[in-house]
């Protein structure tokens, strides 16, 4: 439990992927079995212990703390698990000296395997033996609440590394959900003493072949007639997975987020595995981004939740249909299995993404030039001949984005950014103009960037902030954001989109700094009804 | 048998001995001043007379150049006592920095231990605290609260020396106050078994040179400006908190932002200042230390300087001893350095920063209206000539030598000045 105390404190505050990498890789190393493996379940987040709950936690604080101390403390910590973790009294000397601390096989052994009267007691026993770090990571265990920062997807690039380079992370990835926990099958393949593990028919994810972007160079040198075109539809990446053993929605990452969309799970009465975007539709139209986001990150949606945000699933390829591995077919074929599979089954919530046939590029550019809607994001092209390779395999797949919208507006608050950038102010809100009441006029803030500017560029806003702040508010300047004294940033975005969730009633997609304007006054930069007119009208299902 | 209360005050300058007319750490410039510890918030400059460790004094000398260390310095060694207008003062090491001390003040039978800023945990560079029975007990409490609960300091360093064998090409940038966290840092590091060279930050090495020069040896320090950044791959550098996620950082090959501070302790303060590996090493007592101290010392009255004086004295009620806050304004926290407040990029500008003396902040017992009476430079004035000082015999200061007050009754109600 020591090392895994220390992993989980150190994943929590590293910022980069790189050492977060190395850090995973180095526990997963020096650890035992079963330790490691179930670790790796925890950081994972396929681990939960139903009968262990925050009322426990605050049951034991309250029966070993003094209730006056331990609210100032919990007040300080902010933060229950860590606050008894921290506060927990040290047990008689000969007592922690006669039995050593926990094994995390021993903890999660015991919160999955103890009756929920007798886990108070054994909670307490462990805490007793234990270290303060170790506290913490037992207590954020049983609440589930590791928030580590590190995707399952970096603990799988560890575990490559592991191999020594004859292993890639999405071997693994192609593995995964047909294992588990604690993987000894895996890291006995991964160390070389074992077979690779056969996951048979269950539904595991497959990593999704990825696009690059079209930049205006490239496009001059692009074959038009070994391309098909279809849109690029603003909504997340999922793969549909049917099979003889289970059926799974996934989101790119490889999350399994079939909890949150039971309509499509049960909408996927097929043997296939699907690739697609998952879409809020209502009546036919495609909904903007905003709207599907309010159906994300929840564990399970509530019947109005489905009701008001019904989502669907446009389709883009096919990779296996009854357990054949459509994969290696060029991307003409597949999609003709596509179209075909799509007209048998007819899946509810379900169609096909259309693909644009027009004779020549230059109609093509017109019609992305044209593309208004706000649910999509641009052009998607796939060469004809193209297997399905996962990953950004190389001149195969090109997203053309539509030229983004801008707009000047001025900054209002500045935040350090992290790892790299932590000496830097590389986070930046900014507002527009509207009128007030009372005649006058005031910024309100309309979005946050922290992208877009050159390594050159990002000194000169450095410097700037430090220069004009007016307000400190912890890691967070207030800048000088008057008529005639401000810095005035040139926004570039992809689309705006009514949203109730922002003071100023519009959200911005993809908000990045696309010029510093240092020759205009803030008082010229843009009003709020500049942005509204922006905002774009819903597509409607072709 | 005058209640300390009558003769220790507390006044907008600090903590005011008036028959003796000398303030203990005082926030402003005064006439006579005891200094328990040289950082800049015990220690300010401008003191006509000032009575402290010889330690601190050449401290003070280096921190704040001669002219600025007070005008009669006069050093008072462990084991010897003074007389201050009939005031008997002696010091006992505190275990908080070099030098720091406790000052025991005796007057007409009952006994005063002034504790300055201290920790219980063994620490290299200076000698440790040694408890003094006393019938008033004033005390710190910047970590009083029971979360706080420092480890080990080696097996810190050992998780510091654990990370640079893990990304031997980043440079470790330890966040460390200048004076006392530093040189216990660089201490245990060469205790732990780290030969190499540490590099310091400009703002650091005078002190680190003036330990050296007081017994402490260090080992090979350089200076981590004149580094380029492949030779600080893989090194370990200290620089004031303040530097280490700030311009001057940039400096450093990909470093690993550390931090070693009490604070660390929680999380959140970890996060909130982007610190990527926190090492919990306090020169200040934690909860449990706070609490072993008072029941050591005794003392039926325990006052709070500063800190979180509401759960110290919240639990030294339940023990049945008379807590009170003196809410002495102006005592900060060294390991609390503002984060948000840059170090300038240039060198000569980082040294720790200027301490504004607090203009309008009146303690609650600010009022009384001898404050201005002790200033007058008396016969006994500090100074050569002046005081009447005396090898301490064994024994003067134990507690035989004042009759002890009766532990007063539970809350100590009925506690207030005699």
């Amino acid at each position: 439990m020591i090392a895994f105390a220390e992993l989980l404190e150190r994943l929590t505050l590293t910022p980069g992927r790189l050492a977060k990498i190395a850090l995973l890789r180095r526990f997963f190393e020096t650890e035992p079995d079963p330790d490691r493996g179930i670790g790796l379940a925890a950081l994972t987040g396929e681990l939960s212990f139903e009968a262990a709950k925050p009322a426990l936690i605050r049951a034991l604080a309250e029966s070993r703390t003094d209730p006056t101390l331990f609210a100032w403390s919990y007040d300080y910590v902010g933060d229950l698990a860590e606050t008894t973790a921290l506060m927990w009294p040290d047990p008689e000397p000969d007592r922690r000296r006669n039995a050593p601390v926990p094994s995390l096989a021993e903890v999660v052994d015991g919160l999955a395997t103890t009756p929920k009267t007798q886990l108070p007691a054994l909670v307490a026993e462990w805490l007793d033996l234990s270290t303060p770090e170790v506290r913490v990571a037992i207590l954020k265990l049983i609440t589930s609440t590791l928030r580590v920062g590190a995707s399952g997807r970096l603990a799988k690039v560890a575990l490559a590394e592991l191999g020594g380079g004859r292993i890639a992370a999405d071997d693994i990835e192609e593995l995964w959900h047909g294992l588990q926990p604690p993987y000894g099958e895996l890291f006995r393949w991964i160390e070389g003493r074992g077979p690779k593990p056969d996951p048979r028919d269950a539904p595991v994810f497959r990593p999704p072949m990825l696009a690059h972007p079209l930049e205006d160079a490239d496009v001059a040198a692009l074959d038009h007639a070994l391309f098909a075109a279809e849109w690029k539809w603003d909504g997340i990446r999922v793969q549909l997975v049917a099979t003889q053993g289970g059926r799974r929605l996934y989101s790119r990452g490889a999350d399994d987020i079939s909890a949150a969309f039971p309509e499509i799970v049960e909408a996927m009465r097929f043997d296939a595995v699907l690739d697609g975007e998952l879409l809020v539709v209502r009546d036919g139209a495609v909904a903007p981004f905003a709207d599907l986001q309010q159906r994300l990150n929840r564990k399970a949606p509530t019947a109005r939740m489905m009701e008001n945000y019904p989502v669907a699933v446009r389709l883009y390829d096919i990779l296996f249909e009854a357990g054949e591995d459509l994969r290696p077919l060029p991307f003409a074929e597949r999609r003709a299995r596509l179209e075909a599979f799509v007209r048998e089954e007819a899946p509810d919530r379900m169609s096909l993404s259309e693909l644009i046939e027009v004779p020549t590029l230059a109609e093509l550019q017109e019609l992305r030039a044209g593309a208004r809607a706000a649910s999509i994001e641009g052009l998607m092209l796939k060469r004809r001949d193209s297997p399905y390779l996962p990953g950004r395999p190389k001149g195969l797949w090109w997203k053309w984005k539509r030229d983004p919208l801008n707009i000047d507006a001025v900054m209002m608050y500045a935040q350090r950014g992290h790892g790299k950038r932590s000496s830097f102010y590389s986070d930046y809100t900014f507002g527009l103009w509207r009128d007030t009441a009372d005649g006058g006029r005031e910024l309100v803030p309309v979005g946050k960037a922290y992208s877009g500017y050159t390594d050159a560029e990002l000194k000169q806003l450095d410097r700037w902030i430090r220069n004009n702040t007016v307000h400190r508010f912890g890691p967070v300047r207030e800048v000088s954001h008057a008529e005639d004294h401000g810095l005035v940033l040139e926004i570039a975005f992809d689309a705006a989109q009514l949203s109730a969730r922002h003071k100023s009633g519009v959200a911005m997609r993809f908000p990045r700094i696309n010029r510093l304007r240092l020759d205009k006054p803030p008082g010229e930069a843009d009003r709020l009804e500049t942005l509204m007119a922006l905002v774009e009208g819903v597509a409607v299902e072709q | 048998m005058p209640h300390p209360e009558t003769w220790l005050k507390t006044l907008p300058d600090g903590l005011f001995c008036e028959p003796g007319g000398f303030y203990v750490d005082p926030v402003n410039p005064v006439a006579r001043a005891v200094i328990t510890h040289a950082h800049a918030d015990h220690a300010r400059s401008g003191h006509e007379a000032v009575l402290a460790s010889p330690e601190t004094l050449r401290i003070m000398e280096v921190r704040m150049g001669e002219d600025r260390a007070g005008g009669h310095r006069q050093p008072l060694g462990w084991g010897e006592t003074i007389d201050l207008k009939g005031v008997r003062v002696w010091l006992r090491p505190a275990g908080h920095v070099l030098g720091s001390a406790q000052v025991a003040m005796e007057w007409r039978g009952s006994r005063v231990v002034v504790s300055g800023d201290y920790k219980r945990t063994p620490d290299p560079t200076c000698l440790p605290f040694e408890p003094i029975p006393c019938d008033v007990f004033v005390t710190e409490a910047t970590f009083g609260l029971p979360v706080f609960r420092h480890p080990p300091a080696e097996g810190e360093v050992r998780r510091l020396l654990d990370s640079v064998g893990l990304f031997p090409e980043r440079t470790h940038v330890v966040g460390c106050y200048a004076l006392g966290k530093c040189q216990r840092l660089i201490a245990l590091l060469r205790r732990a078994g780290w030969d190499g060279p540490i590099f310091l930050h400009g703002a650091l090495m005078s002190v680190c040179r003036a330990y050296e020069a007081m017994g402490i040896p260090l080992g090979d320090l350089r200076p981590a400006t004149a580094s380029n950044k492949a030779e600080l791959a893989g090194a370990i550098v200290l620089a004031p908190p303040s530097a280490i996620a700030d311009r001057w950082a940039r400096r450093l090959a990909d470093p690993v932002t550390c931090l070693a501070s009490g604070w660390m302790r929680v999380r959140q303060r970890a996060r909130a200042r982007n610190v990527e590996l926190p090492l919990v090493v306090s020169d200040h007592a934690d909860w449990p230390e706070l609490c072993r101290t008072i029941e050591e010392v005794d003392a039926p009255e325990i006052w709070v300087t500063h800190g979180r004086e509401d759960a110290l004295i919240h639990q030294v009620e339940k023990e049945g001893r008379r807590g009170r806050a003196l809410r002495l304004i102006g005592y900060g926290d060294e390991e609390e350095e503002d984060a948000a407040d840059p170090v300038p990029g240039g060198e000569t500008n980082a040294a720790p920063p200027p301490l504004a003396p607090p203009a309008t902040a009146l303690g609650p017992t600010a009022l009384a209206p001898t404050a201005l009476g002790p200033t007058t430079p008396g016969p006994t004035a500090l100074g050569p000539g002046g005081p009447d000082r005396e090898a301490a015999p064994s024994g003067a200061a134990d507690s035989s030598a004042a009759p002890r007050r009766a532990r007063r009754g539970r809350g100590g109600a009925g506690g207030a000045a005699a």
